[in-house]
């Protein structure tokens, strides 16, 4: 087990838009890519986030070496709730996972 | 072939001037630079105002106003002034003729304003005109009304308006990221998709580049796609950095909706023409119904924040339990002396240090040599936010874990110790509004200033 952080190149978050967030996972090359897409869980990522998974979209784009990842945002932004105004935190939570 | 030039990600930001220069000469037949974001937060669209500073931007926008006009081209913002509310439409023009004046140019300037009137806006909600997009919050009338600015998002349609006016500047309101790069283009008869596609690679300048810092960018446009070209020294555009661009602030990678349409970049083929240029081909648009986006922004009452640090070592490990304490002990007092209810108010305090950034989302760390105790007091009106800062100073200031020991006294950096943060808005639009035509929602102002 390690933490996606040590084979993936870089894990960014960010808003999509003030209701929505989006997770870019740039594996950087393909062995690190077919390693995160297959061991990567998207209900283990739904649980991270404290969501259904079926509020979880994934997209796997092998051209690009990248797993995506959008998600209605945890907190809407800028609300009373919102800790994070542009949503760049929240890559760690994934950074952190350990994937098989 | 239609030439923009995009000399930076947003006015305000830093760019690279020896990049706009070789912009400049190499003939463009338009410049088009975006203004805004929602990226910074609702106080911005809720207040009317932008968030960089008006030295800045007025340094940065006469530069692209001497640009244009070596160039002889039109010069297009889009979200003037962060929000693009009316207000930093009016802002920004201000700020142009203050430059037309010191610049000694006379020049025609057309005002695209997207605020809407949101009892208009609460009409077209009632008649079953505006529909909410995914994660959008639920509304009704009241809310609505209760927006301090609601604005628009203008597409092509009305930056092709705003720039059929002939005018030499033109300042729009907020638009789509997209719009006032892809309107020169698609007016001038260049592919759909490409348009569309390049300008969304082109919103944030240089960030499709393996420069971002460079900031400027020029895309031409012609009838079969886009090539992407940066104009900094050392900046270089490779099929990866561009089709890397559509992951961007984007829930869906492949799919962009627009005013009147759907950009559906799945087919995109990115190939290299030399080291720094990047053309692009295969994509397509997919017209729709004509719908504008709305954002709206309200009052969600007042806060006052206060900062306590603790560096005492009991402190620090039992810091949750002395947070909980000191709640507790405002809250009864808040009761007792202001009459307020338990639902009418929060008191909140996070733990710098521990938990404050992720919440009930963190996953757990080392025990820090300090905790930052950062109070926020959220309450219907500013007076009353201020005064439970105040009902809970005394404890932040002394409260003893235990009732027999010597009273402690913790860091405080400020004083005052609470700082009142004024309103805190929240954006509740993520709707999109239905017009017969899209200038419905939009209007033209255009005026001559300075002199020549």
């Amino acid at each position: 087990m390690v933490e996606l952080a040590e084979i993936a190149e870089k894990v960014r978050s960010k808003n999509a838009g003030p209701f929505w967030l989006t997770i870019d996972i740039f594996c950087g090359n393909r062995a690190a890519f077919e390693r995160i897409s297959t061991g990567l869980d998207s209900a283990r990522v739904a649980a991270l986030f404290h969501l259904d998974p079926d509020q979880l979209k994934r997209f796997d784009i092998a051209e690009l070496n990248v797993v995506k990842f959008s998600l209605p945002r945890p907190a809407v932004q800028g609300t009373r709730a919102d800790r994070d105004m542009h949503g760049a935190a929240w890559a760690v939570l994934l950074e952190e996972l350990e994937i098989g | 072939m239609t030439r923009v030039l995009i000399p930076t990600g947003a006015l305000g930001l830093v760019y690279d001037r020896a990049a706009l220069a070789r912009g400049v000469a190499s003939g463009p037949d338009i410049i088009a630079v975006d203004g805004g974001s929602t990226d910074s937060g609702p106080a911005y669209l809720g207040r009317g105002v932008s968030k960089y500073s008006r030295a800045t931007t007025k340094a940065e926008w006469r530069d692209l106003m001497l640009a244009r006009a070596e160039a002889g081209v039109q010069l297009v913002i889009g979200t003037a002034g962060t929000c693009g509310a009316d207000s930093v439409v009016d802002w920004l023009y201000e700020i142009t003729c203050e430059l037309a004046r010191e610049l000694g140019q006379k020049v025609r300037v057309t005002r695209l304003y997207s605020g809407q009137n949101p009892q208009k806006i609460a009409e077209d909600f009632a008649a079953g005109r505006i529909s909410g997009l995914p994660a959008a919050p639920g509304i009704d009338t009241d809310t609505i009304r209760a927006c301090t600015n609601i604005v628009a998002l203008a597409g092509v349609e009305q930056v092709q308006a705003a720039l059929a006016t002939g005018a030499d500047i033109v300042i729009a309101g907020r638009t789509t990221d997209t719009a006032i790069i892809a309107a020169l283009p698609l007016a001038q008869g260049c592919h759909p998709g490409g348009a569309w596609h390049g300008a969304k690679i082109g919103e944030c300048g240089a960030l499709a580049t393996t420069n971002p810092a460079s900031g400027t960018i020029q895309i031409d446009f012609d009838e079969t796609g886009f090539t992407v070209e940066p104009l900094g020294a050392i900046a270089r555009a490779t099929p990866y950095t561009v089709s890397a661009h559509m992951l961007y602030e984007n829930s869906d990678p492949f799919l962009l909706h627009e005013p009147g349409g759907i950009l559906d970049v799945t087919g995109a083929r990115y190939e290299a023409l030399d080291g720094r240029r990047v053309r692009v081909e295969g994509s397509v648009w997919r017209p729709g119904p004509y719908t504008v986006k709305l954002e709206g922004a309200r009052i969600a009452g007042y806060q006052t924040v206060s900062l306590t640090l603790l560096r005492d070592r009991r402190y620090v490990a039992e810091a949750r339990a002395w947070t909980e304490q000191v709640a507790a002990r405002a809250r009864a007092d808040v009761a007792a002396r202001m009459g307020l209810g338990d639902t009418d108010y929060t008191i909140e305090l996070r733990l710098i240090g521990v938990d404050a950034t992720l919440g009930r989302m963190e996953t757990g760390g080392a025990l820090p040599s300090e905790i930052g105790v950062l109070a926020i007091a959220t309450a219907p009106t500013e007076a009353q936010a201020g005064e439970i800062g105040k009902i809970l100073n005394p404890y932040l200031l002394h409260h003893a874990l235990t009732e027999e020991e010597p009273m402690p006294t913790f860091a405080f950096p400020f004083s005052p110790a609470e700082m009142n943060r004024g309103a805190l808005y929240e954006f509740c639009l993520h709707h999109v509004l239905t017009l017969d035509a899209p200038m419905d929602a939009f209007r033209l102002v255009t005026d001559e200033v300075g002199h020549g």
